[in-house]
């Protein structure tokens, strides 16, 4: 049962009936990508970047699952890998309790259904399509009328804000990038999708106009029903955003759990010390001392076992000897850890003493 | 650096095979009797046999073409058909008097082009710059063959300083550093060097005024640092890419100075070249086409290598 | 739970439209003087090419030995005559016809040829890109000049042959290119947009990729045709390319060479058509890439 407390901080979405969750709506298991290094004589055979190296996650209907983590942990990728814009080596995506890719739900299919907003505003358009032809292009490819098309992009560029008088037959380098970014989200909001996957959406933008965007993206999933994976490395603005957070390290899944229960009590320690380099606007509560030693290392030969085990604290032996699987932390919403302080059977000096059964 | 070099010499070799593969299909696409320069045309059709089997050329093309890779592998490039001499001195001969007059055309196209872009680039915009620009277009436009006549009407037909043709006296065989000899290198030098001028100027001038606008230009300037030694780093960012251009621009003038020589009747690969698809000398013709594609070539590979010896920004490996 | 988006009411006013790229390309180029001249200079030498038959008081095949060699300001001759009495002033008119062709033809057709080798293999990427562009390479390792006239020595002399040969020598430089330019848009984010709404390759390169790779193919294959002019011209006097009687300016720098030293003026004109063909379409090309260079 969610206290009055944890209910008057949830944030946008529609929290979940409580103990009952919403249908899965993206289920990702084993999710595995691998770029072949160029190097040597025959460019190939230098190794490989283990970019996404076995994630699982589940986004719920009506939900926003951030994703986030350093630079290089895997993000952007495992966002191509749901959208299928890169191939996966290895996993399964099963939408709406279909096989993506399959027989029932081939791939023009999906792409209908699940769209993205890309971080670069400016890259993300054709500099010679005029911004309602950008937007229409993506409905006439799946049979709508031409004319059908632009109506509905005139009516979304109203929608997110931009008058389609002014905006509509103009070039998108006379845009600023919020204007830029609404006309994405438009863009992506045409195909009438289910579920929109905004990777950096708002990175590149001044703070207020961020805002602005982010207030206008939790308006549209409320008004059209939406679901959301929101990536950023902005770890407040997850915050805001999400019903639920999925921390990724180095290609794996370190933490992912609704977002005030990870934010207020991680079982990770990555997660801790990611929150840890949160500053706070009081004086008082200064950092004096950085929460996290180092750089990542490289994607390209992942230490052994728990693939933090060289940046934290309370590493044994143990974890660099055996990776560590999920482990379901106690509590009503679906809250993982992959830590084996956090795991009873694995024989870490920190981990939860057996209760007697 | 080392296995980069490998690595693109490697890479070159199959460029080099097709490049000879493409030269001797060139070669053979030719319609026409192969031997219509020896033979007289009545000659018998024993005769006639006679000779194909001896220059090989009844069997068929796979097998002629390997027989001519592999000896060219060693150094023998077959018989020219016109002269009886072996095709490898008449063109090495050739490429020495070609190369010498490129050479030295290259340089001056360098020294003036650098010369003009460096005065463009740092004057960009100004009446300067234009000048500058014209002048470049000027040789980037001018049919160079024209202006080689030009050029000997004026300076040899009129005024008469200089010789109009011809590599001086006793030919390329005797050939000394003197006076007499070198006035009949200036007309054709000068000639070819006009288009490497033209486009070295316009290349240099693009590089400065790019590297003028970066912003770590405005950042020495801050700190202090003299003109000269702003013009030094300039340099030192130019370099690369500028002697690049010069030495695809050699390239270019060792493989395409047939026009000049037969304005100059000077004796290099170009004459060459001209006699042999006139005189349908087969042997000669491929082996000159082949040796000029193969020093272009190498020309590009050590153009390469410079560049990622010079420019730190080339990924090395 | 999906919405209706013929619920909102769009204003019933019109829709303001920008200028597009071509028209704002135009406005650009039209300002700049040197550009607009060699503009003016190639449409004036298309139209003197075209209306040839009205325009030459003479006619360039009919000379009479009589006359020959006579020097420009000659009456009846404002240009002189050539080495068999006939009409400079026609030769050079009737001239553009063929040198024109000769210089714009092989790089249409290499323009046509190379992009779609070289947007194919730079979209389809992978093992068919190594190997079109590995076969560019092996053309593009022979210096321009030896590669036409090895060409041209082989199939001989003749009009086809010419412009066959110089084709050849233009496709690699335009695949290049071609393929450089459409690998660096590939992987642009609209296209991955594009490819994200489910559309097939063959659609996003007609609509994505193409409105954007064109232009800047098409401005190299601009720069392409003073040099296709000068070599045209060069192959034609070296004696292969176009034969005699047919007008040409570079076969009428060949024949004319005998009169360097008693006409040299004479001998000097047709190298001046070619010189003002190849610098306007420099220029030409100069002020299109500037006019092109949008930076928004």
């Amino acid at each position: 049962m969610l206290s009055a407390e944890e209910i008057d901080n949830w944030n946008g979405g529609t929290p979940p009936a409580p103990a009952k969750l919403p249908p899965a709506l993206l289920e990702v298991s084993g999710l595995v990508k691998h770029f072949p290094l160029k190097g040597g004589l025959f460019g190939r055979g230098q190794g490989v970047v283990r970019a996404v190296d076995g994630v699982d996650f589940t986004v719920y209907t009506g939900e926003t699952l951030g994703i986030v983590g350093e630079s290089g942990c895997g993000k952007s990728t495992t966002a191509r890998l749901v959208m299928q814009l890169i191939r996966p080596d290895d996993g399964r995506i099963v939408f709406d309790g279909v096989d993506v890719g399959g027989p029932k739900l081939p791939l023009k299919g999906y792409r209908a259904q699940v769209q993205m907003v890309f971080q670069d505003s400016y890259a993300s358009l054709n500099p010679r399509m005029t911004i309602e032809e950008s937007i229409a292009f993506g409905p006439t490819v799946h049979g709508v009328s031409q004319s059908e098309a632009v109506a509905r992009a005139r009516a979304l560029l109203d929608r997110v804000g931009l008058a389609p008088q002014r905006f509509a037959g103009r070039y998108p380098h006379e845009l600023s990038g919020g204007q830029r970014q609404r006309v994405n989200i438009a863009r992506a909001l045409a195909l009438k999708p289910r579920v929109l996957i905004l990777d950096e959406a708002v990175s590149a933008l001044d703070k207020s106009v961020e805002a602005q965007v982010l207030n206008l993206l939790l308006d549209l999933k409320d008004e059209y029903g939406l679901t959301y994976v929101f990536i950023s490395h902005d770890l407040e603005v997850v915050r805001y955003m999400s019903d639920r957070v999925m921390v990724m390290y180095l290609g794996k899944v370190a933490e992912i759990g609704p977002t005030e229960q990870l934010y207020r009590a991680s079982r990770h320690p990555y997660t801790t010390a990611l929150l840890g380099s949160l500053l706070s606007m009081d004086p008082d509560r200064r950092t004096t001392e950085a929460p996290l030693a180092g750089d990542p290392p490289n994607p390209i030969n992942p230490p052994p076992g728990c693939r933090f085990h060289t940046r934290c604290r309370s590493a044994e032996a143990l974890c660099s000897e055996k990776v560590p699987g999920p482990t379901r932390i106690d509590g009503e919403a679906p809250h993982y850890a992959a830590c084996h302080m956090a795991d009873r059977t694995s024989g870490h000096s920190r981990a939860p003493a057996r209760s007697p059964v | 650096m080392l296995v980069y070099i490998a690595k693109r010499i490697v890479y070159t070799l199959p460029i080099m095979f097709g490049v000879s593969l493409v030269c001797f299909m060139l070669v053979h696409l030719a319609p026409g009797d192969p031997l219509v320069s020896v033979l007289p045309p009545d000659a018998s059709e024993s005769l006639k046999q006679q000779m194909m089997a001896m220059y090989g050329f009844d069997r068929p093309y796979a097998e002629q073409f390997f027989k001519w890779l592999m000896r060219a592998l060693e150094g023998d490039l077959g018989t020219s058909i016109r002269t009886n001499r072996p095709v490898v001195l008449e063109v090495a001969k050739a490429v020495a008097n070609t190369l010498m007059l490129a050479a030295i055309a290259t340089t001056i196209g360098f020294v003036l082009g650098t010369l003009f872009g460096f005065v463009a680039g740092y004057h960009r915009d100004t009446w300067i710059d234009k000048l500058a620009s014209a002048i470049s277009v000027f040789g980037v436009s001018v049919p160079h063959y024209w202006l080689g006549m030009l050029l000997v009407i004026v300076f040899a037909a009129n005024l008469g300083w200089l010789p109009p043709t011809g590599a001086g006296p006793g030919g390329s065989d005797a050939w000394e550093w003197d006076w007499v000899h070198i006035r009949h290198l200036i007309l054709p030098a000068i000639t070819m060097s006009v288009i490497p001028m033209g486009i070295i100027a316009r290349t240099v001038r693009a590089l400065v005024a790019e590297i003028l606008s970066q912003e770590f230009i405005a950042g020495l300037r801050a700190k202090g640092l003299s003109e000269f030694g702003v013009f030094r780093h300039v340099v030192k960012n130019a370099a690369p890419t500028a002697l690049a251009v010069m030495g695809i621009q050699l390239g270019y003038l060792l493989g395409g100075s047939i026009l000049i020589e037969t304005v100059f009747a000077w004796p290099g690969t170009g004459l060459l070249l001209n006699d042999a698809i006139f005189q349908r000398d087969l042997p000669l013709l491929q082996g000159t086409i082949l040796v000029l594609a193969m020093f272009f070539v190498v020309l590009n590979l050590a153009v390469d290598v410079l560049q990622t010896a010079l420019d730190p920004r080339v990924q090395r490996s | 739970m999906l919405f209706a988006p013929a619920d909102v009411k769009v204003p019933a006013v019109p829709i303001e439209r920008s200028p597009g790229y071509w028209s704002t390309v135009w406005r650009r180029f039209s300002r700049d003087p040197v550009a607009m001249a060699a503009l003016a200079v190639i449409v004036l030498l298309i139209l003197v090419a075209i209306f040839a038959p009205y325009l030459a008081p003479a006619d360039p095949y009919r000379g009479m030995t009589l006359r020959r060699l006579r020097p420009p300001g000659t009456e009846g001759y404002p240009l002189g005559t050539d080495e068999l009495g006939r009409d400079m002033l026609s030769r050079l008119m009737y001239g553009a016809r063929l040198s024109l062709f000769m210089g714009v033809t092989p790089v249409f057709l290499a323009l046509f040829i190379g992009a779609a080798i070289g947007i194919t293999a730079g979209y389809v990427g992978g093992w068919v890109n190594t190997i079109l562009m590995r076969t560019m390479d092996v053309f593009f390792a022979f210096p321009s000049v030896l590669l036409a006239i090895a060409l041209s020595g082989a199939l001989g002399a003749g009009i086809v042959n010419g412009l066959i040969s110089l084709t050849v020598v233009f496709i690699p430089p335009i695949a290049r290119v071609a393929e450089s330019v459409t690998t660096s848009i590939r992987t642009r984010d609209y296209v991955e947009a594009a490819r994200a709404s489910g559309a097939s390759a063959l659609l996003i390169i007609r609509k994505h990729v193409l409105g954007n790779v064109l232009g800047p193919i098409f401005v190299y294959a601009m720069s392409l045709i003073a040099v296709s002019m000068i070599l045209a011209s060069g192959l034609s006097f070296l004696g292969l390319g176009v034969k005699p009687p047919e007008p040409e300016w570079g076969l009428m720098l060949n024949t004319l060479r005998t009169a360097m030293y008693t006409q040299p003026l004479l001998c000097a004109l047709p190298g001046v058509m070619i010189f003002i063909t190849s610098i306007s379409f420099n220029l030409l090309t100069d002020g299109l890439r500037s006019a092109m260079d949008i930076k928004a």
